[in-house]
C-alpha cells in the first residue's frame, strides 16, 4: 500500500475523513473510505468516471446524505454553518443561472460570500472571461460555461476549493493557465481537491488519490507513482496499479 | 453570524430572481397583462347583461373576484415552477453551500415575486377602477391591498408544492390539484352557503375561502370589517405556514 503517509498529517489535515459509507439506493457507492488531506497543497482525486469522486466531494461541502462515518473539514463537520463561507464549491455540472449575464452570476455568488463587486470582476478575469462578462450565459459554450460557475467558487477566496473536474472541455492553453492559478492558490494557502478523470492532470497535482470503485487504491505523489510503478505516463502508471491490486493474492 | 451578510444575501438573492424574471420579456409581458386583458374580455362578456338597479353590476361581482384571486394563482404558477427549475438545475443545492440561510432564500422568493404581483395588480386596478368602471362600495386600496396578501399566499403554496414536483411538468400538474378545488370550494360557482355540510367543513379549512371573503366584505362594505380583517390574517397566517413548510423541504443534504 502507499498510504503510508496517510498517518502523518493528524491535526492539521484540512480534510479528515473516517470510515466513510456512502449508499446511493441500494448501491453502496463508498463502502468505507478514510483519507486525509493536507493544508496548502493541491490534491488531485483521479479514477475512472462513476467511481465516487462526485460523491466524496458533495459529502466534503455537505451535499450528500452520509450513511455512517466521519468527515471533518478545516476542524468541523462537514457542512456545518460555519464552513460554508470558508469552502468553495464547483460541481461537475455547470451550475450557473443561464438566465443571467456572466457578471450577474459572479456578483451574486460573491454577494452569498460576503466580497464585494471588484472580487467578481478579479474572479471572472481569472477565468479569462472578461471579454464575456456582459453575455447571457445561456449564449455561452460549454467550457465558457463551465468557467463561469468555476469563477462563481473562486470569488468568495475560500480556504478550501473543492473542484469537480473544473478542467473539462476546456482547451490546453487555458488549462495550463488555470492549473498555474491553482498553484498561485495553494501556495498563499489555499486548499484544493481536484477531480479528474484525465491522468494527464495528475501532475499538476502536489498529492494524488487514485480511487476505483468507490475505494482508495493508493494515495501518491506524481513522482512516487512514476517511480514505484516504472511508468513515464500516468496514463499507464494508473493502470499499473490497478492490476498490482486487484491481482490475486498469490504467494 | 452577522447580520450584514444574511441582509446582503437576501437582498442579493431577491435582486437575482427579479433580474431572471425581467431578462424573460415574454413572461414580463404574460404577468403585466394577462389580468388585464381577462378582466377587459369579462367587461365585454357583461357588457349587455341588465342588472337591478341599485345593486352592484354583475361585471363588479365578477371583476372584483378576478383582481383578487389571479394574484393568488398566477404566483402560485410561476413560483412552483421557477423554484422546481431551481431544485433540478442543481442550483439550489449549490447556494445552500454558500452561507445563504434557508429562511432568507425564501424570503427573497416571497419578496421577488410580491413585488412582481403588486405591478400587475397595480396595472390590473387602474384599468379596472379608470377605464372598465369597475366599482366596489369599499376603498380600491383595499382590493390592491388584498391581492397582494393573496400574492404573498400563492407564492408560499407554490414554494411549498415544488418540494413534490420532480420535473416542471409534475409542477404544472398542481394548478389543478392544489388551486382548483381550492377555488371552487371559496365560493366562486356555487355560495358556500349553499353546499353540503361536509364541503363547508373542507371550505373552512382552505385558504382561498378567506381570500374571497374578504374581498367579498370589501366590495359591500364602505368601512373595513372585522371579517375582513380576520379573513386577511387568516391568509397572512396560511403563507407564513406555506413558508415555513416549505423552508423544512429545502434539504442541504440530498440522497
Amino acid at each position: 500500500m502507499m498510504s503510508s503517509s496517510q498517518d502523518e498529517l493528524p491535526a492539521a489535515a484540512a480534510i479528515a475523513i473516517d470510515h466513510l459509507q456512502v449508499v446511493r439506493g441500494k448501491r453502496p457507492v463508498l463502502p468505507d473510505f478514510s483519507v486525509r488531506i493536507a493544508r496548502g497543497t493541491i490534491t488531485g482525486l483521479l479514477g475512472p468516471s462513476g467511481c465516487g469522486k462526485t460523491t466524496l466531494m458533495r459529502c466534503i461541502v455537505g451535499t450528500q446524505v452520509v450513511t455512517s462515518g466521519t468527515v471533518e473539514v478545516l476542524g468541523g463537520p462537514a457542512g456545518s454553518a460555519a464552513l460554508r463561507h470558508r469552502v468553495g464549491y464547483m460541481p461537475q455540472e455547470p451550475t450557473i443561472y443561464d438566465d443571467l449575464r456572466v457578471i450577474d452570476n459572479v456578483r451574486y455568488f460573491a454577494a452569498l460570500a460576503g466580497v464585494d463587486a471588484g472580487a467578481a470582476a478579479d474572479a471572472i478575469d481569472a477565468v479569462d472571461l472578461g471579454t464575456h462578462r456582459g453575455d447571457y450565459c445561456a449564449n455561452l459554450s460549454g467550457g465558457q460555461r463551465a468557467r463561469v460557475s468555476l469563477a462563481c467558487a473562486l470569488v468568495g477566496r475560500p480556504e478550501l476549493l473543492v473542484l469537480d473536474e473544473p478542467t473539462i472541455g476546456l482547451d490546453p492553453v487555458l488549462r495550463a493557465e488555470l492549473w498555474q492559478q491553482f498553484a498561485a492558490l495553494a501556495q498563499r494557502g489555499t486548499t484544493l481537491l481536484v477531480s479528474s478523470h484525465v491522468m494527464d492532470e495528475a501532475d499538476h497535482c502536489g498529492d494524488l488519490l487514485l480511487m476505483r470503485q468507490g475505494r482508495l487504491l493508493a494515495r501518491t505523489t506524481p513522482r512516487r507513482l512514476r517511480e514505484e510503478t516504472g511508468c513515464t505516463s500516468m496514463e499507464e502508471a494508473f493502470l499499473s496499479v490497478i492490476r498490482r491490486t486487484t491481482a490475486p493474492r498469490a504467494g | 453570524m452577522t447580520g450584514p451578510l444574511q441582509l446582503r444575501s437576501f437582498q442579493a438573492t431577491t435582486l437575482r430572481i427579479l433580474r431572471q424574471l425581467a431578462g424573460d420579456h415574454r413572461s414580463v409581458a404574460m404577468i403585466l397583462l394577462v389580468p388585464s386583458l381577462v378582466i377587459t374580455l369579462m367587461y365585454f362578456m357583461f357588457q349587455n347583461v341588465a342588472h337591478p338597479p341599485g345593486t352592484p353590476s354583475p361585471f363588479s361581482n365578477a371583476c372584483l373576484i378576478l383582481l383578487g384571486l389571479f394574484p393568488l394563482f398566477l404566483m402560485f404558477v410561476i413560483t412552483s415552477i421557477t423554484m422546481q427549475r431551481e431544485r433540478a438545475s442543481g442550483t439550489l443545492e449549490r447556494i445552500l453551500t454558500t452561507p445563504l440561510r434557508r429562511g432568507d432564500l425564501l424570503a427573497a422568493y416571497g419578496t421577488a415575486f410580491s413585488i412582481a404581483a403588486a405591478a400587475q395588480a397595480t396595472l390590473a386596478c387602474v384599468i379596472a377602477f379608470w377605464l372598465l368602471g369597475f366599482e366596489t362600495v369599499g376603498s380600491p386600496g383595499w382590493v390592491f391591498a388584498i391581492a397582494i396578501v393573496n400574492a404573498v399566499l400563492g407564492v408560499g403554496l407554490g414554494l411549498l408544492c415544488s418540494a413534490f414536483a420532480r420535473t416542471e411538468f409534475q409542477a404544472v400538474q398542481f394548478i389543478p390539484l392544489v388551486m382548483v378545488p381550492q377555488l371552487l370550494l371559496a365560493g366562486i360557482i356555487v355560495l358556500r352557503a349553499a353546499m353540503p355540510e361536509r364541503l363547508q367543513w373542507v371550505s373552512n379549512a382552505l385558504p382561498a375561502s378567506y381570500a374571497l371573503e374578504a374581498l367579498q366584505q370589501v366590495g359591500m362594505h364602505p368601512e373595513l370589517t372585522a371579517v375582513a380583517v380576520r379573513d386577511i390574517v387568516v391568509v397572512l397566517a396560511f403563507a407564513a405556514v406555506a413558508l415555513g413548510l416549505a423552508s423544512v423541504t429545502l434539504r442541504r443534504r440530498t440522497p
